[in-house]
């Protein structure tokens, strides 16, 4: 079968569907693999390197396009493109079905399987072919390159002979793929970091970033569906507001992430919040394809408004055409890999990833698929990473339900008793607790020894023996005694001997 | 009173020992106070005949002794599970002869039913905990086999046998002195039974759980001695002693996501899905010699180990220690990572990185190492399966799903030291090795180590 790799035509395009690297894992696969001359120039991939590879150069678009089974691309063919395919292959490319229907029934026409980069679901599984995540971590990245290229001051903090230079502040808005790469980087820089998010649940993962998470005193839970945060209710956009135009104040730069998948984007920072930022302050809108989160963000430009450069760039990831060529060949690969090799080729429509990422099943437009929960983990911009343990199982067996479970038990066993025992099950029950405060702190490295010398505290029960070694049957006795004080001996001595051993460097 | 002071100072003691620092005052707390308690004792003036009873406490104090120094580090949970045994049989034999003992007939009406209920919980929670603790020692010197042995229709059996004990304990109460008698022994002995029953069905890998219930258990049976002997020294003591363990059987379960039911009753791995599980893994093994680990590790930054029971089943901790040192000698950061269930015993593997001499703050817990993993240039695996498998939180169909687990595959490279690629303890295969950047050094931890050991000068 024949893979071919078209030079992308959109001008302002510097990726390329796959990295030199890629061409022979493809060609594992079974695949004859074709790239189009000069497809990666501009990602710093040169024709030899895909040479070398293994790959066969073409110079003309027809042959290429009209020969292949497979094309892999990143941009959505354009109307002079879809003329090229031949009348039954697979195109695997980003795809946007939601603005792009007019193409889809003219790629319809020709009978063509399209499988959407976009449109694989975001389950664990289909981490390592999530492309959108790749392309936001980049994205992430490069917003805070754009940003400090544009910011007139260092981002870290330094005490120079020439005095002192204070630290930058960044808001990231949005701690999704984006904004968390975006924290990332900045932290890296030196900046002092600071984001928000409507979903608390990132919180953590800010903070695993070095980033500082601001909160709403306001109880909303945020998490919406497919790892995307949902609509906030009207008054907690209304503190959100709030927050963001004292922050404004403040900081230096912002960097805006908040996109909803196929809607305008929320606008979040209005231009009096714009005008209340410091001179020479930069704002990087990264959901300036939705319209921007900024109100003043002109789409794919950058501009000087109140003396803050505002960037509105939606090229971010071809700006970094390199590292985000590779990371979405990758991607690409992983999903052919899923439709199997060049013998036993198949568009399994039962598996879960597949369907998702269909989007045109031989001209039939399949999108959008069924409707198949999805998880809402937030993914770390450091690849793949994995779903937290979910479960959190509530044992019934937790010790405040034992205890008091116990105590009931004995109550109702000294219902009739008279108050020697009831002061004695009281002594019992506050030791318990005592027991369960002291204990529950103990740290696990210490969970040997703390055994141990709780092993020899019980061999107190060697006094019940001697209270009564002097009784009618001093042999019993006698041997709980000789068990009780091995007991001790050796449970305080092995302790002893173990904690000497801990030492502190 | 120095009753009284002697129970302070336990509580002191058990506080002492929640942190590193105070732990060793934390020890002679305890010290004291059993100290204290017995010499009060001896001064009561019911104590008499100390003809019999010196020799035999000096005895006892010289065998332990004798067993404190010669234990081995690695053998720490069979000598505790032991030491278990003891306290159980002790509290057996107290309440039997504490019914025995002529001086209790004097009791009447419901303080002597109240008596009588003591002392049944007391003889049957000790022989529980004996039998039990006998068992467990089996099973972690491996001269039983570490399967759960599970007979068919177990749970009828346990229950059968608590109803019988229950119904026999009502005999015991109704009869008279000497019927009675003979209705305790058999007690006892059905508690020796289910004791036994309950903990075979248990298998190798749960013993930290079962270690530190059979630990609660000795607590609550002189807890028990300490009611029916009125004693509230015991009862204060045996109450520390059974909330602290059950405090300890709690966090290990959580460290495994099972619940304390799911431990005693569960037989765990036997239930079916391997075959299931195992279908899913894809790619291929990739094994590495000791030469190139060693190299690895002379280029890596940051290196972090995690150590399981394989670790102590070679004895290759003081290898393990000889490595970081040279590796600290040279400037790269030395960690350790410890999942609270590795091992036999709650901080097993604490105490014998400790015993190697390696240094406590250079080993973390799992909560506190695993946001640092992808930092980690190489990650070791020393002899651990389960712990670090990735199915735990990938697979929610898997037998350890939810489990929380030392997440090694984060770390840039991964050397996984293992005998062969038998399954761990649950029975599952652990995707982790099959894992693009994990590499497989295969062998006996403490020959291949010593080999990367001696490659690294």
């Amino acid at each position: 079968m024949k893979l071919s790799v078209p030079k992308e035509s959109l001008p302002t395009e510097k990726r390329v569907a796959i990295s030199p690297g890629n061409v022979a894992s493809l060609m594992t696969l079974g695949y004859q693999v074709t790239v189009q001359s000069g497809a990666g120039q501009q990602a710093n991939f040169t024709d030899e390197l895909y040479e070398e590879a293994g790959a066969v150069l073409i110079d003309d678009s027809s042959p290429l396009w009209g020969e292949a089974d497979l094309l892999l691309k990143i941009n959505p063919p354009t109307d002079e493109e879809v003329t090229l395919f031949k009348e039954g292959a697979t195109l695997i490319s980003f795809a946007y079905p939601a603005r792009n229907e007019k193409l889809l029934q003219s790629l319809g026409a020709r009978k063509v399987n399209w499988l959407a980069m976009d449109c694989v679901p975001r389950i664990s599984r289909a981490q390592s072919m999530d492309a959108l995540s790749s392309m936001a971590n980049v994205a992430g990245y490069r917003a805070v390159v754009e940003a400090s290229h544009a910011f007139g001051r260092f981002f870290t903090g330094q005490i120079t002979a020439a005095g002192k230079v204070p630290p930058a502040k960044v808001l990231v808005i949005g701690a999704g793929v984006a904004g968390l790469a975006a924290i990332g980087a900045a932290r890296n820089m030196g900046a002092i970091v600071r984001a928000f998010d409507t979903r608390p649940a990132v919180k953590e993962e800010v903070k695993s970033l070095g980033g500082e998470f601001l909160m709403l005193d306001f109880e909303e839970e945020g998490a919406g569906s497919g790892g995307y945060a949902k609509v906030m209710s009207k008054e907690f956009i209304d503190a959100e507001m709030k927050l963001f135009a004292e922050q404004a104040e403040e900081v230096d730069i912002i960097i805006t992430t908040a996109m909803i998948p196929g809607k305008k984007s929320p606008v979040l920072i209005t231009g009096d919040m714009v005008k209340s930022m410091k001179h020479g302050s930069v704002i990087v809108d990264l959901a300036a394809e939705g319209g921007g989160n900024c109100e003043l963000t002109e789409p794919g430009e950058s501009k000087i408004v109140h003396g803050v450069t505002i960037l509105g760039y939606s090229d971010l990831p071809s700006r970094l055409a390199s590292q985000s060529s590779r990371l979405y060949g990758n991607n690409l690969v992983k999903l052919v890999n899923l439709l199997g090799n060049t013998e036993n080729f198949t568009i399994n429509l039962e598996d879960e990833i597949i369907r998702g990422a269909l989007v045109l099943d031989e001209g039939e437009i399949s999108w959008p698929p069924p409707k198949v929960e999805v998880s809402v983990h937030v993914q770390s911009p450091k690849g793949p990473s994995v779903v937290k343990p979910i479960v959190e199982k509530k044992s019934i067996f937790s010790p405040g339900v034992m205890l008091g479970g116990l105590c009931v038990l004995l109550l109702a066993l000294g219902w009739k008793g008279e108050s020697e025992f009831l002061d004695q099950l009281t002594v019992f029950v506050l030791s318990c607790f005592v027991g369960y405060m002291v204990v529950w702190n103990v740290s696990p490295s210490l969970h040997t020894p703390l055994m141990s010398v709780t092993n020899a505290i019980s061999g107190i029960i060697v006094i019940g023996g001697m209270l009564f070694v002097s009784g009618s049957n001093p042999w019993i006795a006698g041997v709980a005694i000789f068990l009780a004080t091995i007991n001790i001996a050796g449970g305080f001595l092995v302790t002893h001997r173990m904690l000497k051993m801990f030492r502190k460097e | 009173m120095a009753y009284l002071v002697s129970g302070l100072f336990f509580i002191l003691s058990l506080g002492g020992l929640s942190k590193q620092e105070t732990a060793r005052k934390g020890n002679i707390y305890g010290i004291l106070g059993m100290a204290l308690a017995i010499l009060a004792t001896f001064a009561s003036g019911e104590v008499e005949n100390f003809k019999l009873l010196i020799p035999l406490m000096l005895g006892g104090a010289v065998i332990g002794a004798v067993l404190a120094k010669r234990v081995e580090m690695t053998s720490m949970p069979e000598l505790v599970a032991i030491l278990h045994s003891f306290v159980g049989l002790a509290a057996v034999l107290v309440g039997v002869v504490s019914f025995i003992d002529p001086s209790d007939i004097e009791l009447t009406g419901t303080n002597k039913l109240i008596h009588e209920i003591e002392i049944l919980l007391g003889v049957f929670i000790g022989g529980v905990t004996f039998t039990g603790s006998v068992v467990a020692f089996g099973k972690l010197r491996g001269s039983l086999s570490g399967k759960p042995m599970l007979l068919p229709g177990r749970h009828l059996l346990n229950l059968g046998m608590l109803g019988a004990s229950i119904w026999l304990g009502a005999q015991f109460i109704d009869q008279g002195h000497d019927q009675a008698l003979i209705s305790l022994l058999i007690v006892m002995g059905i508690s020796f039974v289910l004791g036994v029953h309950l903990i075979v069905a248990i298998g190798g890998a749960d013993m930290p759980v079962v270690v530190s219930m059979l630990n609660s258990y000795s607590g609550w049976a002189a807890a028990a001695a300490g009611f029916m002997l009125k004693n509230d020294l015991l009862i204060i003591t045996g109450a520390l002693v059974g909330s602290s363990g059950a405090i300890l059987s709690y966090i290990m379960c959580k460290a495994m996501n099972r619940s304390l039911a799911n431990v005693i009753f569960g037989g765990f791995g036997t239930a079916g899905g391997s075959a299931a599980t195992a279908s899913e893994i894809k790619g291929s093994i990739t094994e590495t010699t000791a030469d190139e680990v060693a190299e690895e590790l002379k280029e890596a930054k940051e290196v972090m180990i995690v150590p399981g029971y394989g670790m102590a089943v070679a004895q290759a901790q003081h290898v393990v220690k000889d490595i970081t040192e040279t590796l600290r000698g040279q400037d790269v950061n030395v960690r350790f990572a410890i999942h609270p269930v590795a091992g036999r015993l709650p901080g097993h593997m604490n105490v014998l990185l400790a015993e190697a001499n390696v240094p406590y703050d250079i080993v973390f817990e799992m909560d506190e190492i695993n946001e640092d993993l992808p930092e980690v240039d190489v990650l070791l695996v020393v002899g651990a399966n389960d712990i670090v498998n990735p199915s735990a939180l990938e697979d929610s169909s898997s037998p350890i799903a939810g489990m929380p687990v030392i997440e090694a595959w984060n770390a840039k490279s991964v050397v996984a030291l293992k005998r062969s690629m038998a399954a761990g303890y649950s029975g599952v295969e652990n995707p982790l090795y099959f894992k693009d950047n994990t590499n497989m050094l295969f062998g006996d931890a403490k020959d291949t180590l010593s080999a990367v050991f001696s490659k690294l000068g």
